[in-house]
This record gives C-alpha cells, sequence and structure tokens, in this order.
C-alpha cells in the first residue's frame, strides 16, 4: 500500500516538472504557430509515458540503485576497510591504497553512464542524424569511457590534494588541440556530451563518493572538494568523444566519404 | 496497437540491457571487493524493476512526443521566418525549464547556507531566501541567454569551437576575480542546469531548426545548445558573485 502512495508521489512530482514544459510548448504553438500540434491524441498520450516514466524510473533509483551506490561508497572509504587493503607496508596511507575506489569510481562512472536517460536521447538523435555514421552504441560507450576516466582521475585529485585548476586547464588545453584535428562534424556532438552526462542517474552518485572520499582523507573538506567530480565528468567525455571521432575517421577512412553523401542526402530531403 | 506494444517491450528490452553494466559493477564490487551483506534485497529487485520499466516508458514516450514536438516547432518557426519569435522561444524555453528545476532548488539552498557561513550574507531566513531566490533567478536567466546565443549561432552559422572557448576563456578570467566560495557553486551550477526533459527537447529542437535552415548541416549545426547550456551559467554565477561582493 506505502509503495502504490509512494509511486503516485513520484509521478505527480515528475508531472509538476514536466507538466509546466508542455504548457508552455502547447501555448506557445496555439497561439504564435496559430496551428494545432499534428495529432494531438499521440502526443498527449506521449506526454502520460514521459512523465510515468520518469516518476517510475526516480523512484526505482530511490529504492535500488542510490542507497547500494551511498553504502559502497561509504565502506570503500572506510579507514579499516583501507587499513586491510593498503599497498604500503606503513605509516599514513598513500594515494596508491585507494587502488580500490580508483577502479569502483571508473566503473561506477562508465556504467551509469550508459543508463543515463537524456544521453540515450542525444545518441538517438545523433544516430538519425548523420545516417547511421554516429553509432548510438558507439558514442554512448565512448562518453561513458569519458566519464569513467574523469571521475576516477577526479577521485585521485581529491585524495592527492591538488589544485582543480590544473586538471581543468589541462584538459580543456587537450580540448583545444583535439578540436582541430578531428573531424569537424563530431565536434559540435562531443561539446553536448559534456553536459549530457551530469543528469539524472550520475551525478548523485559520484557526489555520493566524492563526499565519503573528502571525509575519509584528512585535510580534505567535504564543501571544497566535492563539486570537483562533477567538473571532471563533463570535461572528460568531450575528450573521449572527440576521440572517438578522430578514431572512427581512422578506422574508416573508406567509409567517410559514404557517411558525408548520406548527410548531405538528408539535408536536400529536408530542403525538398 | 499490436506494434506500438511490441515497441514497447523493445524498449523494455533494450532499458535492460542499458542497466546491466551497473548491475555487473555493484554484483562484482559487493561479493569481492566489500563482502558485507546487503540488506533489504527485495526492495532492491523491485527498485530495479521499476527503473527497467520507467526507462523504457520514458525512451517511448520521448519518441513518441518530445522529439516530434521539437521538431516540429523547430520547423514552423524556421517556415514563420520570424527571428523575434524564434530568440523569443529558445529565451523562455531555457529560462521556463530551468527555474523549476528540482537540481537547482537543492544547489541554491546549499549555496545559501555556504554563503552564510562565510559571511557573504546575514544569517537570517529572509537574507538566506534572498540570496537563494538570486542565485535561481540568474542561472535561469543564463540558460535562456544560452540557448538565445545557441540558436542565433545555428542561424548565423558562426563557429562553436570559437564561440565555446571563448566562453571557458572568460570562465577562467572571471574564477581568478571571483570570490572563492561563489566559485564551487558556479561550476555545480553548469552542471545542473541541463535535466532529462531538457535535454531531448532542445536536441530535437536544434537539430530541427538545422535542417530546416538552408545551407545548415543539421550534424555540424544542429547540436551545441546543451554546451552553451552547460557553459553560461557558470560565467552568470560567477559574476553574480562578484557583483554582490563589489556592493
Amino acid at each position: 500500500m506505502d509503495l502504490i502512495l509512494e509511486t503516485f508521489r513520484y509521478i505527480a512530482s515528475s508531472a509538476f516538472d514536466v507538466l509546466p514544459i508542455a504548457v508552455f510548448l502547447f501555448v506557445f504553438q496555439m497561439y504564435v504557430i496559430g496551428r494545432r500540434f499534428p495529432n494531438v491524441r499521440q502526443i498527449a498520450i506521449g506526454f502520460v509515458f514521459v512523465i510515468v516514466g520518469l516518476g517510475l524510473f526516480l523512484e526505482g533509483l530511490e529504492l535500488s540503485l542510490f542507497p547500494l551506490g551511498r553504502l559502497m561508497a561509504q565502506q570503500l572509504t572506510d579507514p579499516e576497510f583501507l587499513e586491510a587493503t593498503r599497498l604500503t607496508v606503513m605509516g599514513e596511507l598513500g594515494w596508491q591504497d585507494f587502488y580500490w575506489v580508483y577502479l569502483f569510481a571508473a566503473a561506477i562512472g562508465f556504467s551509469t553512464t550508459m543508463a543515463e536517460p537524456a544521453l540515450m536521447a542525444v545518441s538517438i538523435k545523433a544516430n538519425t542524424v548523420s545516417g547511421g555514421a554516429v553509432g548510438v552504441w558507439g558514442l554512448r560507450a565512448a562518453v561513458a569511457i569519458g566519464v569513467g576516466v574523469g571521475v576516477s582521475l577526479g577521485c585521485y585529485r581529491i585524495i592527492a590534494g591538488l589544485p582543480l585548476e590544473y586538471f581543468i586547464g589541462a584538459g580543456y588545453a587537450v580540448v583545444i588541440l583535439q578540436t582541430t584535428m578531428a573531424p569537424k562534424l563530431i565536434v559540435p556532438l562531443a561539446y553536448d556530451s559534456g553536459g549530457v552526462t551530469t543528469s539524472t542517474v550520475t551525478v548523485p552518485l559520484i557526489t555520493a563518493l566524492g563526499l565519503g572520499l573528502a571525509e575519509a582523507v584528512p585535510g580534505r573538506s567535504p564543501l571544497l572538494d566535492g563539486f570537483g567530480l562533477v567538473a571532471f565528468a563533463s570535461l572528460f567525455p568531450i575528450i573521449s568523444v572527440l576521440a572517438y571521432g578522430q578514431l572512427a575517421v581512422l578506422r574508416h577512412r573508406a567509409d567517410q566519404p559514404a557517411a558525408e553523401i548520406a548527410v548531405e542526402q538528408e539535408e536536400q530531403d529536408h530542403a525538398l | 496497437m499490436k506494434s506500438s506494444s511490441f515497441a514497447l517491450a523493445k524498449d523494455a528490452l533494450s532499458s535492460l540491457r542499458d542497466l546491466l553494466p551497473i548491475i555487473i559493477v555493484i554484483g562484482v564490487f559487493q561479493v569481492f571487493v566489500v563482502k558485507q551483506p546487503v540488506s533489504g534485497f527485495a526492495s532492491l529487485i523491485l527498485g530495479g524493476l521499476l527503473v527497467v520499466f520507467g526507462l523504457a516508458f520514458f525512451i517511448y514516450g520521448l519518441k513518441m512526443a518530445l522529439f516530434p514536438i521539437g521538431e516540429a516547432l523547430a520547423h514552423a518557426l524556421a517556415k514563420k521566418g520570424s527571428i523575434f519569435w524564434l530568440f523569443a522561444f529558445a529565451f523562455v524555453l531555457g529560462f521556463g525549464t530551468t527555474i523549476a528545476e528540482p537540481a537547482l532548488l537543492a544547489v541554491a539552498a546549499e549555496a545559501s547556507e555556504v554563503a552564510v557561513d562565510a559571511g557573504v550574507i546575514a544569517a537570517t531566513e529572509e537574507a538566506r531566501s534572498n540570496y537563494a531566490l538570486g542565485l535561481r533567478l540568474v542561472v535561469a536567466l543564463s540558460v535562456g541567454v544560452a540557448l538565445l546565443i545557441g540558436v542565433f549561432r545555428i542561424v548565423s552559422s558562426w563557429s562553436l569551437p570559437v564561440m565555446i572557448i571563448g566562453g571557458y576563456i572568460l570562465v577562467i578570467l572571471a574564477t581568478t576575480i571571483a570570490p572563492a566560495e561563489i566559485v564551487g557553486v558556479a561550476y555545480d551550477s553548469g552542471g545542473v542546469t541541463t535535466s532529462t526533459v531538457t535535454v531531448p527537447l532542445v536536441t530535437a529542437l536544434g537539430v530541427g531548426l538545422a535542417s530546416s535552415l538552408k545551407g545548415r548541416n543539421p550534424m555540424l549545426d544542429g547540436f551545441g545548445l546543451i554546451a552553451f547550456a552547460s557553459l553560461t551559467p557558470i560565467l552568470f554565477v560567477l559574476l553574480y558573485g562578484i557583483v554582490l561582493a563589489w556592493t
């Protein structure tokens, strides 16, 4: 019974998030465009699916993934656990003693990004627009690898206590360098993937990890060091997606003209 | 009807596949590394099922409503040929979806606590809620401006890398003169603005617009709106901090 009530609560709150947008879109369509939407029924049903789906998804996360993720972040940064699995023989814990944290950070960053709904939306679109040249799975895997590496490196930064600006500055220098060399078509998509990753699933989990770490490591402040992980998680996907584009060019040099023709073809279709 | 329930089942299957990596990661770590019993197994399974079906419903509804709407509006606006309404639409969409964003509410409330601790504002309820509201308005304004600039870029075909990298250089400059306690909040607010509903809509808008304008490549010009929406909040919040410290 509680569960059903709870489910309604989640669906109601997602309706509150979605409805203002829906109302704005309908009003704009009616009064500015001055025409009703084609197949209103289908769109209304689609909105119901979006609202119910988002509600169930968030409730499911609260029930399973979030408590589990927070618990594991806590357990992996527990002084007792760190003491038991350390690599260095004695004295204070060195940065390398946190190897399970790095592994977990990379694995959880990768896997939660694969499940990020906003990223799926962008990948589906990119796949259609590029005429299949950008694979749905390829793009998502590229972004997920970027987030995994980013979060892992971000954990290292918290533990080692290095300034955030060095990493972010160096990261953007790499982005600038890659932008000049990567195929032009991938660049806007790569820049977008930075913002897309920090959404519903990934942020709460990596924030929990960052806070746990900042509390476990002596001399770190949760307030000052907790936010760095999100910045890492938005920067590294840009690098990995640009790299994905560069790799694709290297591997399919012969296919590249075909992909460009597909894009041009679609452009012409729209123009007609 | 039959084909739609088939499509839904297909979405459910693929969302199960999408969640598989998480299940494997948590399972492996739990069994081999942490080795501690997990309580509430039933609610974990139930939660997992809810996530799978929720995701499937969301993706199904996305293809049915959000994508077609975003594109239909972009096409209609491009056909209407009114730059004013195009910009107005982009701005209101960005501002409206951000001001009500739950993640932003949380960050703004937290930031006001930090500001009290740092002694930037007085430790009263009124000062705190004023600060939080000011922050929300600034972030919402910045996302509205971001979509406006992004749409302008699609129309004008300016270079995205130059604009984005220029933007980050401004961010770095602003960081050096901004008060230290606003920097964390500013970088955080760049991440919270792009929600699960906004991203598909904005992507469909950009791609739809780029494909209905002559001489634009949807791949080259259609993407990039999200990039602006993650950049401008950082800059605006930094400037907000600078202005507050200055007055």
